[in-house]
Formats: structure tokens, sequence, C-alpha cells
């Protein structure tokens, strides 16, 4: 078990190095040069050749990456080129509305998800299970913005029970704050629902044919438990495997569903930095993603064991 | 015995028409997808011939709702939104086939020599991991962000975070392949290698390929919208379903039909290249077929 975390732990250190050197080399090798960029339209090239001297861009790229690696490792993500403030600190002031949203919708999406998955692996074969299944193909094909809109639409404008955009913090309130967080966290977690609830039916199906559930049924057992504790426990493993890759789709989300709700989150800094040519955000800002999804399925990797005994490292 | 013995020894050729009901009928899905994708193709290839002007602004028509003239109103600037919206099929449509052909090329190279070389494989599979690691849409808008705004550089940026998944669905085929006795018969018989990955191993990638190929389609063409939406996206000259959506954002009360009539023609694309997709796999596939 040990030996087993220290080596998962070690190809997780070395994927996220591979992603530092992808990201590193996404804005070193191209075509922009961000001394220009910084030293704005009507920069002489003295002074071009000053800021690159400066931010270090002469030296060679192995050079410039480890004194980069180095800097990230110590949490700083650079500077901004616009604002002028560390990137760290621009992330950290807009984190909470992303974690908000986030959490929310993980919560929301897994709830909703499992209880279909279940609903129709039970119910196999019924209108239930395929109007469930055909839900969910649904919920997969229509876009995030899109589903944000209709629903703005709908129940902000139409009907005006929830407000129709932005973002107030916890600190203000409990109410405010989830009234403000319904409606982007149903957008953005439709299609995660469609995900999980495919797979939570799926490794149902699989589960309710073993013979223990014969044996659970022959004995006597209630359907609920029969549901819950013999069969959905033992469907664990692959739920919450595709519920880790799933963030991937997730974080993809957020920044799509920031736009669409102007909650003032990592994402919105990221999509504003990009027609502003903020290099060092975007950076950051995907660093930063990259490493909670790794760290996201390091840690689905490692509840394998609680969830199936069987599973030994 | 009777009834055995009544039967002609040739079955009557079945008419085409009836081979095409019955295989309808067993793969509803497919005749689905594949319908609602043909008749939206065809629109975006015959578009000049009926949509009429995608372009020209009449600011003096704006925001006018869905009449007999404009089938689905105008913008904010007066274009009509039903020509727009025909037209910002052939975008959605040229980056999904694109991207599913390049990623699955280059992947397909890629994750043929993975699989078959155990040198390759260490290297190649923990340079994937990386790049999986990084959410397929941010790195996207990098991509962009780094280059000049076209409708190739789109498509690049959206091929490269899909080849990995490419690559480790051919590795998973090769590595499970190549054990088998013909292929270790080909080996001993001297067979080329290249002949050996050509001719004996690239075959049996094919039919889980096709489904992939739906799949990353579908996935490139709501990455696609989303980076036209995010402002990352094609040129804003160039109508796309998601800068169409973007652009008329601020109007969503007054003129709700500007957002929604891209917004469900991108739903119906995708929906029905998913449904094309589990047909597919349910047909290629009747492993699979059981699961999903």
């Amino acid at each position: 078990m040990l030996a087993y975390i220290t080596r998962r732990l070690a190809s997780t250190v070395l994927v996220m190095g591979i992603v530092a050197v992808f990201i590193f080399l996404l804005l070193h090798l191209s075509p922009g040069d961000p001394a220009a960029i910084i030293a704005g339209d009507n920069a002489t090239t003295e002074q071009i050749d000053a800021i690159r001297r400066h931010l270090g861009l002469d030296d060679a790229l192995p050079v410039q990456f480890y004194r980069w690696l180095g800097a990230v490792l110590q949490g700083d993500l650079g500077i901004s080129i616009f604002s002028n403030e560390p990137v760290a600190k621009l992330i950290g002031q807009r984190i909470e509305p992303t974690l908000s949203l986030a959490l929310t919708t993980l919560f929301v999406a897994v709830s909703l998800a499992v209880t279909f998955g279940v609903l129709a692996a039970w119910k196999v074969g019924t209108w239930i299970d395929r109007a469930l299944m055909v839900v969910s193909v649904i919920g997969f094909s229509v876009p995030v913005f899109v589903v944000g809109y209709m629903l703005i639409y709908v129940f902000s404008i139409n009907l005006r029970w929830l407000p129709v955009q932005g973002y107030t913090p916890i600190a203000q309130g409990l109410g405010p704050w989830i009234e403000h967080l319904i409606l982007p966290s149903i957008a953005l977690g439709l299609a995660y629902v469609a995900l999980i609830a495919r797979i939570t039916r799926t490794a149902m199906l699989d589960v309710l044919a073993e013979d223990y559930i014969r044996t659970a049924r022959a004995k006597g057992v209630a359907t609920s438990s029969m549901l819950l504790k013999h069969a959905l426990k033992n469907a664990g493993v692959p739920i919450i495997t595709v519920i880790g890759i799933g963030i991937a789709l997730l974080i993809g989300g957020v920044v799509i569903t920031e736009t669409v709700f102007n909650i003032p989150g990592v994402g919105r800094l990221v999509v504003d930095a990009i027609s502003k040519r903020d290099y060092p955000i975007i950076q950051g800002v995907i660093l930063i993603f990259s490493g909670v999804y790794v760290l996201v399925n390091l840690a689905v990797d490692m509840s394998y064991t609680l969830l199936d005994p069987r599973i030994r490292y | 015995m009777s009834a055995i013995a009544a039967e002609p020894t040739l079955r009557p050729a079945t008419p085409r028409s009836a081979q095409l009901r019955r295989f309808a009928r067993r793969n509803p899905t497919i005749v689905a997808g594949g319908a609602i994708l043909g008749l939206i193709a065809l629109l975006a290839i015959l578009a000049p011939l009926f949509a009429g002007d995608a372009v020209t602004m009449h600011p003096a028509l704006r925001l006018r709702p869905p009449s007999a003239e404009d089938w689905l109103g105008t913008d904010h600037l007066g274009r009509d939104v039903f020509a727009r919206t025909i037209y910002g099929a052939r975008v959605s449509l040229i980056v999904g086939m694109s991207v599913a052909a390049m990623s699955i090329t280059v992947g397909l190279v890629i994750g043929l020599l993975a699989g078959y070389f155990r040198k390759v494989e260490a290297v190649v599979m923990r340079l994937m991991d990386g790049l999986m690691a990084i959410p397929a849409i941010l790195l996207a808008i990098a991509l962009v962000a780094l280059t000049r705004a076209s409708v190739s550089t789109v498509i690049i940026a959206i091929t490269i975070p899909e080849i990995p998944r490419v690559v480790r669905l051919v590795r998973a085929v090769v590595l499970s392949v190549r054990e088998a006795p013909y292929v270790e018969a080909a080996i001993a018989g001297g067979t080329p290698t290249w002949k050996i990955l050509i001719r004996h191993i690239l075959p049996s990638t094919i039919a889980p390929l096709i489904v992939q190929a739906t799949y990353i389609c579908a996935s490139a063409i709501l990455i696609e919208a989303a980076l036209s939406f995010l402002g990352a996206g094609t040129p804003p000259e160039i109508p796309t379903w998601g800068n169409m959506i973007a652009q008329s954002r601020l109007f969503l009360s007054r003129a709700p039909w500007t957002i929604f009539a891209p917004g469900i023609a991108l739903a119906l694309v995708v929906l029905a290249v998913n449904l094309l997709g589990d047909g597919l796999r349910d047909r290629l596939d009747p492993r699979l077929a059981r699961r999903m």
C-alpha cells in the first residue's frame, strides 16, 4: 500500500512536471514577443530590448524554464501585463465565486445523477429508464451557454423568481449566495449529470446481475436497502472514477458559465485576459486548473481501496 | 416438417427499400442522427441558393421578431438571423469533421507506434498524460489566444487536446491484439514490422475509431462554439453559432430569438452526432452495446 502510494505520488509529480513544460513552451514558442506586448504599440526598439533583458527573455529556454518553475513552486505565478499585479493575488481575489460554483455544481450534479442512474438501472427497460437515458443524451448535447440563457430567460426574466446574473459573497448571507448559484449550477451541471447518470446505470446493471443480489432478494431484503447497500456501494468504483474524469468538464464549463452569468470568478479573469492577451494570467489559471484536475484524480485513485477492499496495492 | 420442406432453397432477393426499412428499424439512432446531420449539412452546402444575405446590416430593421420575411427575425444590427444560423452551420461542421479526421489520423499513428514499441510507449504515454491533464477548453483558448484567430487555428487548437484520447484507445487495442496468435505467427514468419502494423493490427482499431471519431466531432463542435462565444474563436465577421450568441447576449430579454435560434441549431447538431455515435457503437462494438 505504502509502495503504491509512493509510486502514484511520483507519477503525479511527473505528470505535473510535464504539464508545466507544456504550459511554459506554449507561451514561449508562440509567435508574439511578450516584451513587445508589455512595452505597448509606441515603444522603441531600445525600450523593448530593455524589457526583454529585464524579464530574462534573452536567456536560453531551459534556464528560463528553471527560473519560472522555481518561482511557481514558491507561489509566484508572475505579474499581470495589464494590471501590474501578481497573478497569484488576482487569482486569490477571484477564487471564492469559482469555488462556490464548482462545489455547488458538484454536489447538485452528483446527487441528482446517482439518483437517476440507480432509478434507471432498477427500472431497466421501462419508460422511466428510457426517458432518463434520452434526457441524458440531450443533456450531453446542449452546451452550457445555451442552457444558461434559456434558464435566465424563463426563470429570471419571465418568472422573475431568481436574480438574472451576478454573484453575492457568502459573507453577505447564505440566502442571496444560494439564490445566485441555483441557475449557474444547473446549467453547468447538466452535462455532468448526464455523464455520471449513464455510468451509474451501467455499473448498477452489472452489480444487479450478481449472485449476491439474488441472494439478498431471496432472503427478503427491502428493495431500498438492496439497491443502496448491496448494489450502489459495490458499483462505487466506476462512478467515482467518472466523477474524477468529469472534473475536466466542470473546469472547462466554469469558464463559460461565469461569462454567461457574469460571475466575477477565475473563469472571467481568464476570459478577460484573452482579449487583452495577458499571457501570465492565462498561463497561471491553466496551471492551477490542471493541478486541481491532477490532484482530484489522485484522490479518486486513492479512494478505490476504501470503496472496494478487494483492491489492494 | 412440411413447413421446412415448403421453404424455398433460395430466399427471394429482398428489395432495396425493404432492406433500408429493416436497417432503420434495427438502428433507429444511426438513422435519426444521420438523417438530421445529413439535412443540416445539405442546408449548409446549399446556403447560397436559399438562405439569403447573412452579412448586410439594416439598422432600420433592428431586433425584428420572426415574421414572414425574416423567418427567425433580425439581430441588433438588423442582420437576418435565419441566414446567419444556416451559414453558421458551415463553421461548426467543418471544424467538427476536420478535428475528428486530424486527431484520429495523428492519434492512430502515435498510438500504433506506442502500443507496439515498448521503448516509445513509456515516453509517449507520459506526455499524453500531461496533455490530458490540461482542460481541453483552456488549452484551446491558450492556443488560439497565442496565434491569429482563423478557422484553421481553431481546428488545430481543438485537435491537440483530443489527440491523447485517440492515442490511449489505439494503444489499448494494439496491446490486446499483439499477443494474439495470428500476430505472433506473422512475427515468427518474418513479416516486416510495418506490414504487421498495417495488415494485422490496424484493422482491429478501425471499428472503435469510427465510434470515437463521432464523439470527437461532437465535442469539437461544442468547443468551437464555446471558443467563439468567449471571443477566442474564428474572426467575428464569419457567422458562427457561438459568436451569434455572444453578440446577442445583451438583447436576451428584448430579442430572445437571436440567441435561441443558433442555440437550438447547435444543440440539434451535437445531439445528431451523439445519436449517430451511440448507434454506431451499439452496432460495431457488441461488447459495449449493453453497457451504456
